[in-house]
């Protein structure tokens, strides 16, 4: 009884952290932008079986995603495991979902069988952090803080495999000593049942309960830290992937706001027929955190500093100051921030700093080519060209700054009707003395 | 050898003779100013007309589509544009229409139904591989046949609209010798040109995305580097020069290597 409590207490002790974090984050999206409605869900559905569930984008690095795609997989399938261990805790039960027959045996044997995959894997991704020193993980945005979120992260997932390998080898050597039935499958703790052999029965029972408790309890604290970490992917990306963006990667979305104005100025007759706007006035584009469409927010915490996007920048590559990662992360750290000031002191409040310029320059903002090649490779499917040109929206509409040749592209446009100073009377020169042979 | 002039038909005098093409043949800027790429319109003019295909250019109505000025962020200038050509095309009742610039291309079909302007948009690489599948366009595979060819994809084929098969399809039929880069299709490295970077200086980095490209190019040895965009043939064939492999390398676009091929 005094497990069950303490066990009770422990999730109740979760679950209201967790909640509280999550509630705080829903009321930063509450300060982003409305926009990009949510339909097609059939669709939906099928991208997220594909690219989140299937992990086709992790594949387009073979190797590599390979290993992140079996750590995925098997994180599916602990997980199941991790329920019945809530389910034995609160009820003082063992196994208690054995009831469930071969699909419990099939759970325990998956486990088991990918914890020691996910746990080398693991080993792999901090052998590569640590002492490869692989460029995706370096760059101005990735700070010492940075890695140690991720080794702290790795080290966690480390310790939960160890923990419920531990557990499911106490558990089978525990049941061996007694005689007992064992409830589930485990292919690969019962050839480690040696370590417990020449133990007395009372020992290798305390071992179970000690990897039992450090396995519960690592879940639940690392529930806690995730969302204060780039990890919190682990709880977004699944999210992110099916709220990924429908459209051809080409399409910008257009602004509603620009729409109504050029109606007006083709045509001053639509002024009297306009309903009234009772839209506030938004600022054009992006120049803070709380002017994001709530979707690139959601991006933002999604993104697990993978750096698959910088690594494909061209502007990057070629040492320019521009990487999609970091576009992504001072979001997020730009909200962190003025997120519980606006919170506290209303809306209209100003800290004195922007995303633009105190997080984000306009050198970096004016290298990308909207190649895509970022929001390509990004195996969740986030959008960091649509939140670039929302910054040069900003800059360009509300600032009237940008780079001296893009304002004489604008100009020419403007007075030509195209982006050199060329005449629109030459606009058919080169069909002049086009002649075809005759075959 | 005979030849014979080309009238490039209008869309305004069409209409005032009572006649309307099947397609619009949309230029684009590069393409009606761009010295270099104004022979890419010739060539994928002379090509329209060898295939009797209905058409007619706006010529002097013709006008930026806005995309330079939406991806650098003037989103006003973008649709006070796109308004224009919609207004436009709806004054000659314009339902196809037939780009060579991916820029051009991907405005029309993917940014211009949201002002109410839908068409049927069709890049001519697509127009030409489908002719080709359908064998109403025979190429002689001889001039090419053995010449080594790699195709760089456009940004704004490739990843924004997944146009990789048509270009390669294409080039296939041309030569034998048709070899990928290493980043090729969605991997595919961008000229450093899109998103309005074609009219102003890089920002400072330690090299410019075009020579990264062209290297690339020139690792597997082409004699040819076929392009499909204005842009990207500024910035290949600059790369070209940069390397100085002018003397060796040619940058063509598709539309050349197929007017060519037929000796149109």
């Amino acid at each position: 009884m005094t497990k069950q409590i303490v066990f009770a207490l422990a999730l109740l002790v979760t679950l209201v952290a967790f909640g509280f974090t999550i509630t705080r984050i829903i009321r930063f999206f509450s300060l982003t932008r409305k926009g990009f409605p949510v339909k097609n869900i059939g669709k939906r559905i099928g991208i997220m079986l594909k690219v989140a569930f299937g992990q086709t984008k992790i594949f387009r690095r073979p190797i590599i995603g390979f290993l992140h795609a079996m750590v995925f997989w098997g994180f599916c399938l602990i997980i199941f495991g991790s329920i019945e261990m809530v389910i034995d805790g609160l009820f003082g039960l063992e196994k208690s979902l054995s009831v469930l027959g071969w699909f419990h045996d099939f759970i325990m044997a998956a486990g088991d069988i990918f914890a020691p995959i996910i746990a080398i894997a693991i080993v792999v991704f901090l052998i590569r952090r640590v002492f490869l020193h692989i460029k995706r993980f370096e760059g101005i945005e990735m700070k010492k803080i940075s890695h140690l979120d991720a080794n702290i992260a790795l080290t966690l997932i480390l310790l939960l495999m160890i923990s419920l390998m531990g557990m499911n080898t106490a558990y089978v050597s525990w049941c061996h000593s007694l005689g007992k039935e064992i409830h589930g499958v485990y292919p690969v703790s019962q050839h480690l049942t040696g370590l417990f052999s020449s133990m007395p029965v009372e020992v290798i029972y305390t071992y179970y309960e000690v990897f039992w408790w450090s396995h519960i309890l690592l879940i639940f604290l690392f529930a806690n830290i995730l969302p204060y970490s780039k990890h919190f992917h682990v709880f977004m990306s699944i999210p992110n992937v099916f709220l990924s963006r429908l459209e051809p990667l080409g399409k910008l979305p257009s602004m509603e706001s620009i729409t109504r104005e050029v109606k007006l100025m083709l045509d001053p007759n639509a002024a009297f027929a306009a309903p009234p706007s009772d839209t506030p006035i938004e600022r054009f584009g992006v120049k803070d955190a709380e002017d994001v469409v709530w979707k690139s927010y959601f991006d933002s915490l999604s993104c697990t500093e993978c750096g698959r996007c910088t690594s494909v920048c061209p502007a990057n590559l070629t040492g320019k100051r521009l990487s999609p990662r970091k576009v992504m992360m001072d979001l997020r750290a730009r909200m962190k921030e003025k997120g519980p000031l606006m919170l506290k002191n209303g809306r209209d409040y100003s800290d004195g700093k922007s995303l633009i310029r105190d997080y984000i320059s306009e050198e970096e903002l004016w290298a990308c080519t909207t190649c895509n090649a970022c929001a390509q490779e990004c195996p969740i499917n986030i959008n960091h060209p649509t939140l670039i040109v929302d910054m040069r929206r900003y800059l360009v509409m509300e600032e009237g700054s940008a780079p001296g040749e893009i304002k004489a592209m604008f100009n020419n446009i403007e007075n030509n009707g195209a982006p050199w100073q060329y005449s629109p009377e030459d606009r058919l020169n080169w069909a002049n003395n086009l002649e075809i042979n005759i075959q | 050898m005979e030849t014979k002039k080309i009238e490039v038909p209008v869309m305004a005098e069409l209409f005032a003779r009572g006649e309307k093409p099947e397609y619009l043949f949309w230029v684009g800027c590069a393409g009606a100013y761009d010295d270099r790429y104004k022979k890419v319109t010739r060539a994928f003019t002379k090509i329209l007309v060898h295939l009797n295909i209905s058409f007619a250019v706006l010529g002097k109505e013709e006008t930026c589509t806005g995309d330079p000025a939406r991806r650098a962020g003037n989103e006003m200038l973008f649709q006070m544009q796109a308004f224009q050509n919609i207004e436009l095309f709806k004054s000659y009742d314009i339902k196809k229409i037939i780009t060579i610039c991916p820029h051009c291309f991907n405005t029309f079909k993917n940014e211009y139904p949201d002002l109410g302007g839908s068409y049927e948009v069709i890049s001519y690489t697509q127009l030409l591989e489908q002719y080709i599948t359908e064998g109403k366009l025979k190429l002689d595979a001889g001039k090419f046949k053995n010449t080594r060819i790699t195709y760089h994809d456009p940004c704004y084929l490739g990843r924004a609209n997944g146009i990789y098969e048509e270009p390669r399809r294409i080039i296939k039929t041309l030569t034998g010798e048709f070899v990928e880069m290493e980043r090729n299709r969605s991997f595919s490295l961008c000229c450093g040109a899109g998103g309005a970077q074609m009219f102003k200086e890089a920002e400072k980095g330690n090299k410019e995305v075009f020579i990264e490209r062209t290297e690339d190019a020139l690792k597997v040895n082409p004699e040819i580097i076929a392009t499909a965009c204005p842009f990207c043939m500024t910035m290949i064939t600059d790369g070209i020069k940069y390397k100085n492999q002018e003397e060796k390398i040619r940058n063509l676009d598709i539309a050349e290597l197929i007017a060519e091929s037929l000796n149109l």
